[in-house]
């Protein structure tokens, strides 16, 4: 689905995230780059340098908001100050969807600044869904709601993740930012498979897939974000590409961040497994078929 | 312990337990605590709403968030205070970091305003920075001084043809947002600027070096002795920067923040002042783009 209505009926290719080491290379050398993802909190300020650095960004790039803090499955109403300075920012940078995550991180309005896997319950799951029409009504952009990676279950979960995640994007009618390294990481976290994952969820409503690193700690994965991407990972992409189409793809280094370039180049790697993604169904593991 | 999350309230009532587990200070060795808050064994705590797996109890798997938690927010911190971590020492920073933050976690969505009470928790608990409390106080609020015009919005400037028209006796300007005015009993922007001066010198010389020798103790940067100070933190052209003040420049500048007509704020710069300083004042502040309209 390469262009859908929860990614703005968009096909924008491969891109990274705007990164303040970066910023000098970017608007000295204007790199050829199919778009860019911005954190929204980094920019929903009053103005000075990140503002200043974004306007000049928009001037020549294509740009997508992420968001981290926008907690669709907390229990709290969402914040209307919140809301009023993230409109602002959608009518800046135009972005023809914006994405936060399928988890909460406040409660009684302190922030824990992380964000905390849900328990996957029928009514967190319409609860959630209801949060997220309210901000997409609000903000008045398709909104797509991403997977984390998550390091503990809890008891009373009733069903798996990604039937968590299908249940609340068919109430929400939203897409789904399909992040195949959380998957990774959370099926070896939770001991699942991580192609029932990709094979479980509508392949219709992903409008936007993340890649990233992550790292290999002696009884856990962690989300880290710091490395190339894995070659496991690049397989779940290989084969979510399979099962979407060839869907906006962005990657996420946020930590021990190289030259701009090192950041494009393993980015660009992903045209390599959208080849594949387009090859002929034979050369796929059996494991990998889509029910 | 909420068993089932079955309604809104059974939501909260779990998101509420699980960010007391999370947020609770570490214990020494940047460990989870072993007792709950009513004594009981943590382990069992986590078990009642946690599963384990074959490699991870529940206990260690809320300690990865309880770790991530401090983690990230005493980086934080941290990051927006090489000023009051060089003046405090790093140890009893950290002491101080997570006492302020146990007392004021975030109320806001980003990690920006963090450290917004730090100085109004310094005044109130001294205990933390003693003997040095009236210098952390002020650097406290010289940092936090830097946030707030690193981002803060910038409003249309005064032109001298708004001076021309206006009548002094009614005309009232505002100040930048972004601008902080700073009466300080030590000279801590001096300060700073060697910490920070220090650190960039650090981080260059780290790259440069290929041997194998041990690294050097840190250099301390000398505490700043008392000396009355006015400073004025701002930016222009979207840089940083600290401005230092003469007191009856101050007075008239902070008469004028507080909503003074501009002939009672020129009357705050008091007697020995001349038309011509005046003038030239105003000429600078108009250059800089520190007076606006007020709202």
């Amino acid at each position: 689905m390469p262009a859908n209505a929860f990614n703005g009926r968009t096909d924008y290719g491969i891109g990274i995230g705007l990164r303040v080491p970066h910023y000098g290379h970017i608007l000295e050398q204007k790199p050829v780059v199919d778009w860019f993802e911005i954190i929204s909190e980094n920019f929903m300020c009053g103005g000075g340098r990140p503002l200043e650095v974004l306007d000049r960004i928009l001037e020549q790039y294509r740009v997508v908001q992420h968001g981290v803090s926008l907690y669709f499955g907390s229990a709290d109403k969402p914040d209307r100050e919140h809301l009023k300075r993230l409109k602002a920012l959608v009518k800046r940078t135009q972005t023809p969807w914006l994405s936060d995550h399928l988890c909460w991180g406040s409660v009684d309005g302190t922030y824990t600044h992380d964000l905390l896997p849900m328990p996957y319950t029928r009514a967190a799951a319409k609860r959630t869904a209801a949060k997220i029409r309210h901000v997409r009504d609000y903000l008045e952009v398709p909104i797509c709601v991403e997977n984390v990676s998550s390091y503990a279950e809890f008891h009373a979960s009733e069903m798996t993740e990604w039937e968590f995640l299908s249940e609340v994007v068919e109430q929400a009618d939203c897409g789904i930012l399909l992040d195949v390294n959380n998957i990774y990481v959370s099926s070896k976290n939770h001991d699942f498979n991580p192609y029932d994952y990709l094979n479980g969820v509508p392949h219709h409503r992903v409008g936007q897939m993340h890649i990233a690193g992550h790292t290999k700690f002696e009884k856990y994965l962690l989300d880290t974000h710091d490395h190339p991407v894995l070659d496991p990972v690049w397989q779940l992409y290989a084969h979510a590409t399979r099962l979407c189409g060839v869907t906006a793809t962005l990657l996420e280094w946020d930590d021990r961040i190289p030259s701009f370039n090192e950041v494009h180049d393993e980015a660009l790697k992903a045209n390599r497994f959208i080849a594949e993604a387009r090859a002929p169904r034979k050369n796929q593991p059996a494991h990998a078929r889509a029910r | 312990m909420p068993a089932r999350v079955d309604s809104l309230r059974g939501l909260r009532a779990f998101q509420r337990l699980v960010k007391a587990a999370v947020t609770r200070p570490l214990a020494p060795g940047y460990r989870m605590q072993h007792r709950w808050t009513d004594g009981r064994p943590m382990a069992a705590v986590a078990a009642e709403f946690i599963k384990p797996n074959d490699r991870l109890t529940a206990f260690a798997r809320l300690e990865i968030y309880n770790r991530m938690y401090w983690f990230r927010i005493i980086d934080s911190l941290y990051e927006d205070a090489p000023g009051l971590r060089a003046a405090l020492g790093e140890r009893k920073f950290s002491r101080l970091a997570v006492a302020y933050l146990t007392k004021h976690p975030s109320h806001s969505f980003t990690l920006r305003n963090l450290g917004s009470r730090l100085e109004e928790f310094i005044r109130a608990e001294p205990r933390w920075t003693a003997p040095r409390t009236a210098l952390a106080r002020e650097i406290a609020r010289f940092e936090w001084a830097q946030t707030v015009a690193f981002d803060e919005a910038a409003r249309p400037v005064v032109t001298p043809a708004d001076f021309a028209r206006a009548n002094p006796a009614r005309l009232r300007l505002g100040l930048q947002p972004y601008l902080s005015l700073l009466a300080l009993d030590y000279p801590v922007d001096r300060f700073v600027l060697a910490v920070k001066k220090r650190d960039t010198l650090r981080a260059e010389a780290s790259n440069a070096t290929t041997s194998a020798r041990p690294a050097k103790r840190i250099r301390p940067v000398p505490l700043p002795r008392r000396e009355r100070t006015w400073v004025a933190v701002h930016r222009l052209d979207n840089m940083l920067y600290y401005k230092r003040l003469d007191a009856p420049s101050f007075k008239v500048l902070t008469a004028l923040r507080d909503g003074a007509t501009l002939d009672r704020a020129v009357a705050a710069a008091g007697r020995g002042v001349t038309p011509e300083q005046v003038q030239a004042w105003f000429a600078l502040w108009t250059r800089l783009g520190w007076l606006c309209r007020r709202k």
